[in-house]
């Protein structure tokens, strides 16, 4: 399935919906949501994945680049990961510093 | 703007690539503003092209010449534009001579392997089936280095307090009795660090972890038809590229992060990491070895060879690397810095490093400029350095190997004096002694910490097998029974192999205690054998190379089956790890310099004060004042050791401690469970203070406090 993201920013929480297979090919799409999110001082970054069906290093290392973009201060939150997204991300040792929720939790995520 | 530096604009271009003359330094490939640079050595070729593919693709996308202009001296260095890192595997082609006799061996067919490769694809997850008519089967790739440390470091555990744990990454978890969610992999070792930490050691030494091919002699076993691999794995591909095959995220080539979670991990629990590294030989053979990289990018200046051009084997593996060449020397250094700052790697063990102190024609050097440049490396400055201190070529330096203030030895003698003494030999108290005081016979300047102490190691017997066999039982290896060490210093306590008596297989679980104990209160540095602690059996098999199976892997059953002595290993490594007495880093001098009225040291046989030097005498004790832990600098309890090596119960009668203080049983492996060794703070006063019998071959310790 084509990769797609989209990104919508409400309060302040930038909400970056992926879907499809997210391998190197589209990576930079993905990098350039981050970085939009980031230059408008979103304090929350959300990845709604539960459309997304894989992903390459390539993916990862965008995740990488989120987290050392933004910094220690802004969460970012991963919703409705399925096994073969969150597989990769624990094996690399990513999952220390990112949240994983199965649903869109206000509570969590706007507090 | 990065971007916009008009000192990164290209100024050549071939087949739409954009080019500019790159840096020669550093070597390999390196991610630069807009584009990659590469950068390789070869002092004998003519010419040399990149060869780019993108990921898994049989045929190249690209081969871009080093024009004239983009080499300097011997090194050929181009900065590619645009190119789309993640996605491309690259190579190099040479041009020179081909002439075996003067050592050249150019082939502009080959496509090589980048020696500064720092993630190699081709073998992604372990033992599938490579594709024989692949065009080029290490694939160099691209690594970013952005992994995020937080606040890791190595640990810089002092060298007198580490309890090392020998280990193979793959065989570790393999076995699905593991219950890890990735066996075989860092991952699975990673879940199990809690139970490394419980255990107490505080240092891994990974079996190496560099890539290397473990289709490299594949056969099938003659008989079995059994798929044999190389397991272990020495015999290396690419020198600053992790194992693929060891990481579950292989497939997503993403190695480099997952080893490094791992070494961060372990770095949190307080647990040191070691790499065995192979710098005497590669994976390229002899005259009938494949084209990896150094054979077809420069022959001559990368190997050890004849007169006549064909290739010195000091290794016992077909090739042998010229350490001593400074263009070698250079990639062995830039290696070990590579894995210390980026890996945060605490130490390396060198695999056969006596081939790294001979010259170039093979003889060995007084002063090897290699290990003197290792050992005052700015880099390296805190890292461990531990020779295996030996060759294949009969080189033998274990107490003589060139130390520079900085290397350890793995102590051969110690194991061959412990195991001797363990199995009953005669003429030994005098050796024994030398080796428990961390042997200043072999060491008497540089102190007990540069002798790494084991009884068993990955090469030989396991605990379990040191005292079930006579004989090795290596027929599963294909060979005959040929090889492996045939002079192994076992003992099978009266059966040969897996026994149903129960009065054997007793006497083998305390020949364990009494190895382990031995070995936990000997001045030195322990290690300790993956699945030693659990009874790890293989099956009298000494040398398990070609094992990707039951023989290769821990069996984790053995963990609850053998829970005794498991627990046994615990309390007698915290044991160790509770008493400094026991961890000096300095020689025991038998005197009493802090007036405690006793010596630091002092040798007894079954009576106080009258040790048996004879030939004949299988009992010996010392007993060590705990006013002299550290060079007296530290107060810790007396501790008492009595050995009995003899095959009936002997009494011995401990020294007399300062009025006020008691003896109190910590070990006594004659005992069953539960009493054979107490917690530290635990243990029950000694009721007749002057006298404790020892069964038949086992030990007793005392504390007195």
């Amino acid at each position: 399935m084509a990769f797609e993201a989209t990104l919508e920013i409400v309060n302040q929480i930038a909400k970056i919906t992926l879907t499809g297979e997210l391998d190197a090919t589209v990576a930079a799409q993905f990098r350039q949501k981050i970085e939009e999110a980031v230059a408008q001082q979103a304090k929350a970054i959300v990845l709604m994945v539960s459309g997304l069906d894989y992903m390459s290093s390539a993916g990862l290392r965008v995740l990488v680049f989120a987290k050392q973009k933004i910094g220690r201060g802004v969460d970012i939150f991963i919703v409705g990961a399925q096994e073969q997204i969150t597989e990769p991300i624990n094996q690399t040792g990513l999952q220390n510093s990112l949240n994983f929720l199965d649903t869109y939790d206000a509570a969590v995520i706007e507090k | 703007m990065p971007d916009t530096r008009i000192d990164t604009y290209p100024t050549h271009e071939y087949q739409g690539y954009k080019l500019r003359a790159g840096k020669p330094q550093p070597f390999g490939a390196t991610l630069v503003p807009g584009g990659v640079n590469f950068s390789v050595f070869s002092s004998h070729a003519t010419s040399c092209t990149l060869v780019l593919f993108e990921k898994h693709a049989p045929e190249p996308i690209a081969e871009i010449p080093f024009y004239n202009e983009f080499r300097i001296g011997n090194v050929y260095a181009m900065t590619v534009f645009d190119l789309p890192y993640e996605n491309i595997e690259y190579g190099f082609r040479f041009d020179g001579p081909w002439n075996p006799q003067q050592g050249h061996w150019f082939d502009k067919t080959k496509i090589l392997m980048d020696p500064y490769a720092k993630v190699i694809g081709g073998r992604d997850v372990w033992g599938q089936t490579p594709d024989w008519n692949n065009i080029y089967h290490h694939r160099a790739r691209l690594i970013v280095d952005d992994y995020d440390w937080e606040n890791d470091q190595p640990l810089e555990i002092p060298m007198e307090d580490m309890v090392i744990y020998e280990m193979h990454v793959r065989g570790f978890t393999r076995q699905p009795s593991s219950n890890v969610h990735n066996p075989g992999t860092f991952n699975g070792l990673r879940e199990k660090i809690p139970y490394l930490k419980e255990l107490g050691i505080n240092c891994v030494e990974l079996m190496p972890i560099y890539e290397f091919d473990e289709f490299e002699n594949s056969r099938k076993h003659p008989d079995t038809g059994e798929l044999l691999l190389n397991f272990w794995g020495y015999s290396t591909v690419g020198f600053f590229a992790p194992k693929a095959g060891f990481a579950a995220t292989g497939k997503f080539g993403m190695q480099a992060d997952e080893l490094k979670t791992l070494i961060k991990e372990l770095h949190a629990n307080g647990i040191e990491v070691m790499l065995d590294v192979v710098f005497n030989h590669t994976a390229e053979g002899n005259e009938h070895g494949p084209y990896i990289s150094f054979r077809g990018i420069d022959n001559k200046v990368y190997y050890i060879l004849t007169p006549e051009g064909y290739y010195y084997n000091f290794s016992g593996t077909g090739n042998t690397l010229n350490c001593n060449n400074p263009i070698v020397r250079g990639i062995v250094l830039d290696c070990l810095r590579y894995w210390t700052a980026e890996y945060h790697i605490d130490g390396f063990r060198f695999d056969l490093a006596s081939i790294l102190g001979r010259d170039q024609n093979g003889a060995p050097l007084p002063n090897p400029p290699l290990l003197e440049q290792l050992a005052f490396d700015p880099i390296l400055a805190k890292v461990k350095l531990i020779a295996e201190a030996w060759d294949a070529g009969g080189l033998y330096q274990v107490g003589s190997f060139p130390a520079y203030g900085r290397w350890a030895e793995w102590n051969g003698r110690y194991r061959d004096t412990v195991r001797r003494w363990l199995k009953g030999d005669d003429d030994l108290v005098i050796e024994l002694a030398q080796r428990i005081m961390g042997s200043p016979d072999m060491y008497a300047a540089r102190g007990p910490i540069a002798s790494i102490n084991f009884i068993t190691c990955h090469d030989g017997f396991t605990l379990m097998d040191l005292f079930s066999y006579n004989n090795k039982n290596n027929w599963a290896n294909g060979e005959n029974n040929n090889d492996g060490n045939s002079d192994n210093d076992s003992w099978n306590c009266g059966w040969e192999g897996e026994s149903s008596d129960p009065n054997v297989n007793s006497l083998r679980q305390r020949q364990i205690k009494n190895a382990v104990a031995l070995l936990m209160v000997s001045q030195g540095v322990p290690m300790i054998l993956m699945g030693d602690e659990a009874g790890r059996t293989q099956w009298g098999n000494n040398n398990t190379y070609c094992h990707d199976n039951e023989l290769g892997w821990f069996d984790w059953t053995l963990v609850e089956k053998n829970a005794d002595l498991v627990q046994f290993f615990q309390h007698i490594i915290n044991f160790r790890r509770s008493h400094p007495v026991l961890r000096n880093r300095f020689h025991l001098s038998q005197r009493d310099y802090v007036g405690s009225g006793y010596p630091d040291i002092s040798w007894h046989g079954t009576e106080a004060g009258q040790p048996d030097w004879s030939e004949a005498a299988r009992a010996l004790a010392f007993m060590l004042c705990g006013k002299h832990a550290r060079g007296g600098k530290v107060h810790d309890d007396y501790i008492y050791v009595a050995m009995n090596s003899y095959w009936d119960a002997l009494w011995f009668h401990p020294p007399q401690l300062p009025s006020g203080m008691k003896w109190h049983i910590a070990v006594n492996t004659m005992m069953t469970s539960g009493q054979d060794i107490y917690p530290v703070g635990s243990e029950p006063v000694l009721e007749v203070q002057d006298a404790i019998m020892l069964g038949n071959r086992s030990t007793v310790i005392l504390v007195g406090r």
